[in-house]
């Protein structure tokens, strides 16, 4: 529905109702912008460029973008057919599912992280059965990737999700009419028509673990260059360093802002809808 | 809209102005105390209140440096202990204190393992073996320093190898940001070892790991220094705490939470 339709007909005067909502908008986009710029305002940009060179810093950064590519990339190769899966059909206890999903959203990170200890700690459910493969979690990279993962797994499946049940039914129904098996559609249809909320999921679920910080810490602990990505670098650097915490956080807060704006200005959100609308028309 | 946005901004107004009238009719006593005095001090904030029934004390619990650091970025506080001199020397720097520290209890390390002692440590030596799992707190916190200066005190102690602290320090997996998530990690079994105070073993841990004692000559005694803070708003509170943790009753609430009481007063 266009907006101007709510408006009011009259255009004297501005409506009570803008007003209000130019009120609200510039306190909540001041509210959320004041802490940045403060942040920023703290250190000149030589003092950042120095403070970014040092090993605490590079280490810290090596291992965030390692940690959070490898999350992301497993976020969505077990993600998108999640996501396709509450999309496309029913199944008994789909609601679970859906609220399993959800959970990682709404869970103290801590919390997350002290039950994947009770998971695959190396006393847990699950983490006897990998050390009789040698394999420990805790304390280890591959250790931040997992609670990297658990964390971020609703940001892929979210918008994953929505797009897929957003798609022209007619469409897959044409591609199954004929005779494309379900495994051709979801890759020659269904996965192209859905890429822009896929890639909002990409861009959302590794901006989540970039910034994970809290089951990180209890999961995996906090050891530089193994486990001490850049958030936990931050807490640390807080309580003894704090010019280096003001680096680190600026340049996590250019890197999730550059993610998010980079995912709204990519060309392929439009291209892909303008390919919908005509497949659409036809 | 509008009244939506009316209601919401009333009732908030309504929330702080409610909590500013509890403020007048209680007094309210804010102490930052060092990780490692939890059980005691939340046992002495009780005591207080009960003698003080128009008195709340809350203890706010942390690592010393993250309590100089919130100090530092404007928290009201009245009372500040910190489990080393180090940082309360660094708050007097900042003119955060007012009046001289009083050191009111000690404390020393110890080395815990989990009951199921899946490395099989039997001394102390057994730590600069390969591939144990050592879990220490961060240098900036009091007990992560004290423990990389116990571990080269070890090192010049007969029967331990030379290159002792060099060794260990290698086998260390995790810089923990407190010494309560030490016993944690130690507790749970994932790491191997841990350094820890004594005071740290409470009964609830005891169940869970073993302790061992480090040699006298090698060890560390903690000092844990108190001090009124300089914008405290409760300083006559503040100054009854103070007295309560030196008094002969506060001294053995101290010790029966496993810190050292100090010498002048305890016998």
């Amino acid at each position: 529905m266009p907006v101007s339709a709510l408006a009011s007909p009259r255009r004297a005067r501005p409506s009570l109702a803008r007003i209000a909502m130019l009120v609200a908008g510039s306190l909540l986009v001041g509210f959320l912008a004041l802490p940045l710029v403060a942040l920023l305002l703290r250190v000149s940009p030589a003092d950042l460029l120095a403070r970014l060179a040092s090993p605490v810093v590079l280490d810290a950064l090596r291992l965030s973008l390692v940690t959070s590519v490898a999350a992301t990339a497993i976020v969505f190769v077990l993600g998108v057919p999640v996501a396709w899966l509450l999309a496309s059909r029913d199944f008994p206890g789909k609601r679970v599912v859906e609220v399993l999903v959800d959970l990682p959203m709404v869970l103290p990170p801590t919390v997350a992280g002290f039950a994947l200890l009770m998971a695959f700690g190396r006393a847990g459910l699950a983490g006897r059965a990998l050390a009789a493969f040698g394999i420990s979690l805790p304390f280890t990279t591959l250790g931040v990737v997992v609670a990297q993962v658990f964390m971020s797994v609703p940001f892929m499946v979210g918008p994953a999700r929505a797009s897929f049940s957003g798609l022209d039914r007619r469409l897959l129904d044409a591609a199954a009419t004929l005779g494309a098996r379900e495994t051709f559609t979801f890759f020659r249809v269904a996965l192209p028509l859905a890429l822009p909320g896929i890639l909002a999921g990409v861009a959302m679920s590794g901006a989540r673990a970039l910034g994970e910080f809290g089951a990180t810490i209890t999961f995996a602990g906090n050891l530089p260059g193994s486990t001490q990505t850049m958030p936990l670098a931050v807490y640390v650097a807080l309580q003894s360093d704090l010019d280096s915490a003001v680096a680190l956080s600026v340049l996590l807060i250019v890197m999730a802002f550059g993610l998010l704006l980079g995912l709204r200005a990519a060309p392929v959100g439009s291209f892909w809808g303008h390919t919908r609308a005509r497949a659409a028309d036809r | 809209m509008i009244v939506l946005f009316t209601a919401l901004l009333t009732s908030l107004i309504a929330i702080t102005s409610s909590g500013g009238d509890a403020h007048a009719t209680k007094q309210t006593l804010q102490v930052f105390a060092a990780a490692s005095l939890a059980g005691a001090f939340h046992e002495l904030a009780d005591r207080l209140e009960t003698a003080h029934p128009g008195l709340d004390v809350r203890i706010s619990i942390a690592g010393s440096q993250q309590l100089v650091a919130q100090l530092e970025q404007g928290a009201v506080a009245d009372v500040f202990a910190s489990a080393d001199d180090r940082w309360m020397s660094y708050a007097r720097a900042q003119g955060l204190v007012s009046g001289e520290p009083t050191v009111f209890a000690r404390n020393r390390l110890v080395m815990i393992v989990p009951k199921p002692n899946p490395a099989r440590i039997g001394r102390l030596q057994d730590l600069s073996r390969g591939g144990i799992k050592i879990v220490i707190a961060a240098d900036a916190v009091p007990v992560g320093h004290y423990t990389r200066t116990v571990l080269r005190n070890l090192t010049r102690t007969e029967g331990f190898p030379t290159d002792f602290a060099t060794r260990a320090l290698r086998n260390v997996v995790s810089e923990e940001e407190n010494v309560k998530s030490v016993v944690s990690k130690v507790q749970l079994g994932e790491a191997d070892a841990g350094f820890v105070y004594r005071s740290d073993v409470t009964p609830a841990v005891a169940r869970y790991v073993r302790v061992f004692e480090i040699p006298e000559g090698a060890n560390v005694i903690a000092t844990y220094p108190m001090a009124l803070l300089r914008d405290g708003p409760a300083p006559d509170a503040a100054k009854a705490f103070l007295d309560l943790v030196l008094s002969v009753d506060g001294q053995r609430v101290l010790e029966q939470h496993g810190l050292m009481p100090i010498a002048a007063i305890s016998r």
